[in-house]
């Protein structure tokens, strides 16, 4: 029991969510800390929605845009690895090498014109690019598995789809696991600039500040999604070790 | 066990085998031999479909294997390739097991069976049931490939240079393993190498390929003693040729009933090659031979070596 | 006989090219059923659709010739010729796409007042990407390797280009978009480069030893990475906002710094956000170039007498440089982007103007302001991959 909670104290995504989680309850109660902080703002806390609301929201974006983009990205990975879409392969690698060179922020703003503002086009664009190094790892995690492990489950009589769902994906999975977290953090950040074309996320506040010259508002919504962004990661980078447990030491 | 049949394989305009046609019997231990490019491979994975056979037919127990589903036919042929191809993310004996658990063996069964081809390999259980492939070594990932191929007890064992890869050492040791395990479990093996010393040491039959054709299908003995031609001759090297001769033969093959020499005996069923070997540093031109038990049964002679 | 020698042997009509089939129905679907252009009173409103068929036939007509040509590349025998025909013909498909909606969009124009306008619609956009794809579809077929791959990418921008030059897009609402803002886009083009370029020295001068000694150092580099990508976590917006606080402060304390205009808002921060995001891509890049150096290399530069720093600079160095350049891109390319979102803070660019269309809800100033963006991007990728092959063959 000692030893656990050890393990726990030594662990930094404990304390980040638990900061993270402190720091979005306890929002409301920093008015005076700002009020002190910024005397000349007369209104130096954000107001117009709830932090826990904007939090709940942003998380959501992120992680319906992060599901769609995974299904998607895994699908067409597969799809392009197997003998059916083999013929697609190359253009799909062009066109994720392509697609990564453009920014985040750009696609956002392209996908304004062509679905308007919202929510809509935020979900779009993040699932767009998120994406796109999913899609990359699926085909890098997927490339890398041994030729000669997937002959010996091919020669040991396993079908097509015994080859994939036991030996490919499982010994892929850590490349394409890496994948998923960098595009949860980067839609982690397009979903703040989000907030630019209309969608409620913790980027609100962040904006309103900016044009408002507010910074008290600026540095209340950066300080969340800043841990955020720090969280998710941290997330991730715990998963991806214990995925990790059979690979032989590099 | 396996009959070819004018079997061939094209790929494209290239002929990788030809007009094949042979048998292999129940528990034999066939060997096929022949210089890189010769199709011996091909002809090997042939056998489960690994390689669809695009002339002739293939038999496997009487029936052609295109009735099978190649996953079918596959499960039923243990399969040993010489970069082993353990699975990374399982451990020893989920590696193992994993031909049984294709064909829905209880879980407590496959236990067993890992743990008893661990022991038939000389591995201990204890040991190395919960290792990982990347915590063994070389040797020891082809002892587990090998009982891998061998867990659902298979009528026909195929082998694709199994041990090219290994250390000399290592490769005599499994060598002798196969030997036993073959002897011991009747199964039919069918075993590619380049190495003849590996195809006369283990083969009850050698077929010798050349660029996808059959030169010559004989026993080691016949192979020695009349080469079909200058391939089968390189192969076979002419600096060893007789020593090779006399390692394919056994002691017992030459014995004098009822004669005795002194000294320590050697075992009749001893290699030819290791009895002239003792008479030779031991400077001795007759041994006494003994059974396995040990009790005497004759000598040999230095001029019976000589013999045809 | 296998099924491969039965299909060659029987020839007949069947599918040769699935993807230029796939995208030939994905074009015809899009491009049938969504608005190619939409004209619109003013650049405030949005437009009424104008579908492909609402167009005069004999524009038409020239689209479906080289649609159909396309249609039937998808199940002709592949020939290296063939491939070169369709690459062509995607292009020119393209072109084509382009000039409909120029004429469309002088059409509309000729009777309607000056503050009209005609913008592309998804149709057009799902058709030209369609049309690219095939495109590159072909060059892909073709085995072309990346350099003459990145030319006929150009040689198709040329083609737009000259298009533009011509006139024949003017009355297309961003080309009329353009005409307004030329001034104020080159301004912010050159604020731009200015912020990446201004961040891109420091970083070198600083990533570059962070890579060289945790290349040497274990402990240094098992201490700098997590630390590093800590950063990358961090949203940009939010990393711009949190450095604007403490910039603002010494602004205030140190006048010499204000006069100097480094301030909370501005460049300022924008330049240490980027170099702060660009320091992972660089210090990595440099390890791992350095780390891949082969060790027989190394030992045989030492042994043969080079001083450390010749075998840094003969040996390692050269034998790096093509990841320390791919690490390089990296950076370029994401400080376009990054500088683009700076533009909240005061920073300028071409970002500027892109939020300044999506503030006002003025799409053609988004895209107006996007496109350069994402050109500037292309670029600096495809000019760095260049470079980079040529690194790399140069090695060999």
């Amino acid at each position: 029991m000692r030893t656990r909670a050890h393990a726990l104290a030594a662990e930094p995504l404990f304390w980040t969510t638990l900061g993270f989680v402190v720091l979005l309850l306890a929002m409301p109660a920093t008015k005076p800390a700002f009020a002190a902080l910024f005397p000349e703002l007369d209104r130096p806390f954000y107001e117009q929605d709830s932090y826990f609301r904007l939090a709940l929201a942003h998380l959501g974006i992120v992680a319906a845009s992060s599901i769609a983009a995974v299904a998607v990205a895994l699908s067409a990975g597969i799809f392009v690895t197997r003998p059916a879409g083999v013929e697609f392969r190359a253009i799909t690698e062009s066109v994720v090498a392509l697609g990564q060179t453009f920014p985040p922020v750009a696609v956002l703003a392209l996908a304004v014109p062509l679905t308007g503002f919202g929510t809509t086009p935020a979900l779009i664009a993040l699932t767009l690019y998120g994406m796109l190094p999913i899609l990359q790892n699926t085909l890098a995690g997927l490339a890398s598995v041994p030729g000669d492990v997937r002959d010996a489950g091919r020669g040991m009589g396993m079908t097509g789809a015994q080859i994939l769902l036991r030996l490919e994906l499982p010994l892929a999975a850590p490349v394409i696991l890496a994948g998923i977290r960098t595009s949860v953090v980067i839609n982690v950040g397009t979903a703040t600039i989000a907030s630019t074309v209309g969608a409620r996320t913790l980027g609100l506040p962040i904006i309103v500040g900016l044009n408002g010259s507010n910074l008290a508002y600026v540095l209340q919504g950066a300080a969340l999604v800043g841990l955020l962004g720090v969280l998710l990661d941290l997330a991730f980078a715990r998963g991806l070790r214990g995925l990790r447990q059979w690979r032989p030491p590099a | 066990m396996i009959a070819f049949e004018r079997a061939g394989k094209r790929y494209g305009g290239q002929t990788a085998v030809e007009d094949i046609s042979l048998t292999i019997e129940a528990g034999e231990f066939f060997v096929v031999i022949g210089p890189s490019g010769s199709g011996k491979s091909t002809l090997l994975m042939m056998i489960n479909r690994m390689v669809p056979h695009s002339a002739g037919s293939i038999r496997v127990g009487g029936q052609d294997i295109l009735s099978f589903r190649p996953e079918m036919l596959r499960r039923r042929m243990g399969y040993v390739i010489q970069s082993v191809g353990l699975f990374p993310h399982w451990t020893v004996e989920r590696n193992i097991g994993a031909v049984p658990e294709l064909l829905d063996w209880p879980q407590a069964r496959i236990r067993d069976r890992a743990d008893e081809l661990l022991a038939l390999l000389n591995l201990d259980p204890g040991r190395f049931r919960s290792k990982y492939p990347h915590q063994l070594s070389g040797g020891e990932q082809q002892r587990v490939g090998v009982a891998r191929a061998l867990a659902a007890r298979p009528d026909v064992l195929l082998m694709d240079e199994p041990f090219g890869a290994l250390d000399p050492i290592t490769r005599t040791a499994l060598q002798q393993e196969i030997h036993r395990i073959h002897r011991e479990s009747g199964t039919t093996v069918v075993f590619v190498t380049h190495d003849m010393d590996e195809a006369l040491g283990l083969a009850s039959r050698i077929a010798v390929l050349d660029r996808g054709r059959l030169v010559q299908l004989g026993t080691p003995l016949e192979l020695l003693a009349a080469p079909a031609n200058g391939l089968v001759r390189d192969l076979i090297g002419q600096e060893e040729h007789g020593l090779r001769m006399l390692a394919v033969q056994t002691v017992a093959s030459r014995l004098r009933t009822g004669e005795t020499a002194p000294g320590e005996p050697i075992a009749a069923s001893a290699t030819l090659r290791q009895a002239l070997s003792r008479m030779v540093s031991e400077s001795a031109d007759r041994l006494g031979v003994s059974d396995a038990e040990g009790r005497p049964m004759g000598a040999i002679a230095m001029s019976d070596l000589l013999r045809r | 006989m296998s099924g491969a020698e039965q299909g060659a042997a029987a020839g007949g009509f069947r599918v040769r090219n699935l993807v230029l089939l796939t995208l030939f129905l994905a074009g015809a679907a899009g491009g049938g059923s969504l608005a190619f252009v939409a004209h619109a009173p003013n650049r405030l409103l949005s437009g009424a659709p104008v579908r492909l068929g609402a167009l005069p036939g004999e524009a038409l007509l020239v689209l479906s010739l080289l649609a159909a040509l396309l249609l039937g590349g998808a199940f002709l025998t592949p020939r290296r010729a063939g491939h070169w025909v369709l690459g062509a013909a995607a292009a020119a498909f393209v072109l084509v796409l382009c000039t409909l909606a120029g004429v469309e969009a002088s059409r509309f124009a000729a009777g309607a007042p000056p503050a009209a306008r005609t913008s592309l619609g998804a149709g057009f956009w799902i058709m030209a990407l369609c049309g690219c794809l095939a495109m590159m579809d072909a060059m892909h077929r073709l085995a072309l390797a990346p350099a003459l791959r990145m030319m006929g990418a150009l040689m198709l921008a040329g083609g737009v280009a000259g298009l533009g030059a011509m006139g024949a897009l003017d009355d297309l609402s961003i080309a009329k978009e353009y005409a307004n803002r030329r001034e104020a886009l080159g301004e912010a083009l050159a604020q731009h480069v200015g912020i990446v370029l201004a961040a891109l020295l420091p970083t070198v001068l600083i990533g570059l030893p962070l890579g060289l000694v945790a290349a040497r150092r274990r402990a240094f580099a098992a201490g700098l990475f997590p630390a590093l990508n800590l950063i990358q976590t961090i949203p940009s917006i939010a990393l711009f906002a949190m450095l604007m606080a403490p910039l603002a402060g010494l602004a205030e304390r140190f006048p010499v710094l204000k006069a100097a205009g480094i301030g909370g808002i501005g460049a300022a921060p924008a330049v240490i956000a980027l170099i702060l995001y660009s320091l992972l891509p660089i210090a990595r890049n440099v390890a791992e170039g350095i780390a891949g150096v082969p060790a027989g290399a190394r030992h045989a530069a030492v042994g043969m007498g080079m001083t450390p720093g010749q075998v840094f600079g003969r040996v390692e160095l050269p034998l790096a440089l093509p990841v320390v350049l791919s690490g390089l891109r990296i950076v370029i390319v994401q400080a376009i982007g990054l500088a683009a979102v700076a533009a909240l803070i005061g920073a300028g660019g071409l970002g500027a103007i892109m939020f300044q269309g999506l503030f006002a809800n003025a799409l053609d100033t988004v895209v107006l302001g996007t496109v350069p963006i994402i050109l500037l991007a292309l670029a600096a990728d495809g000019s760095l991959r260049l470079l980079t092959g040529y690194a790399e063959r140069v090695r060999r």
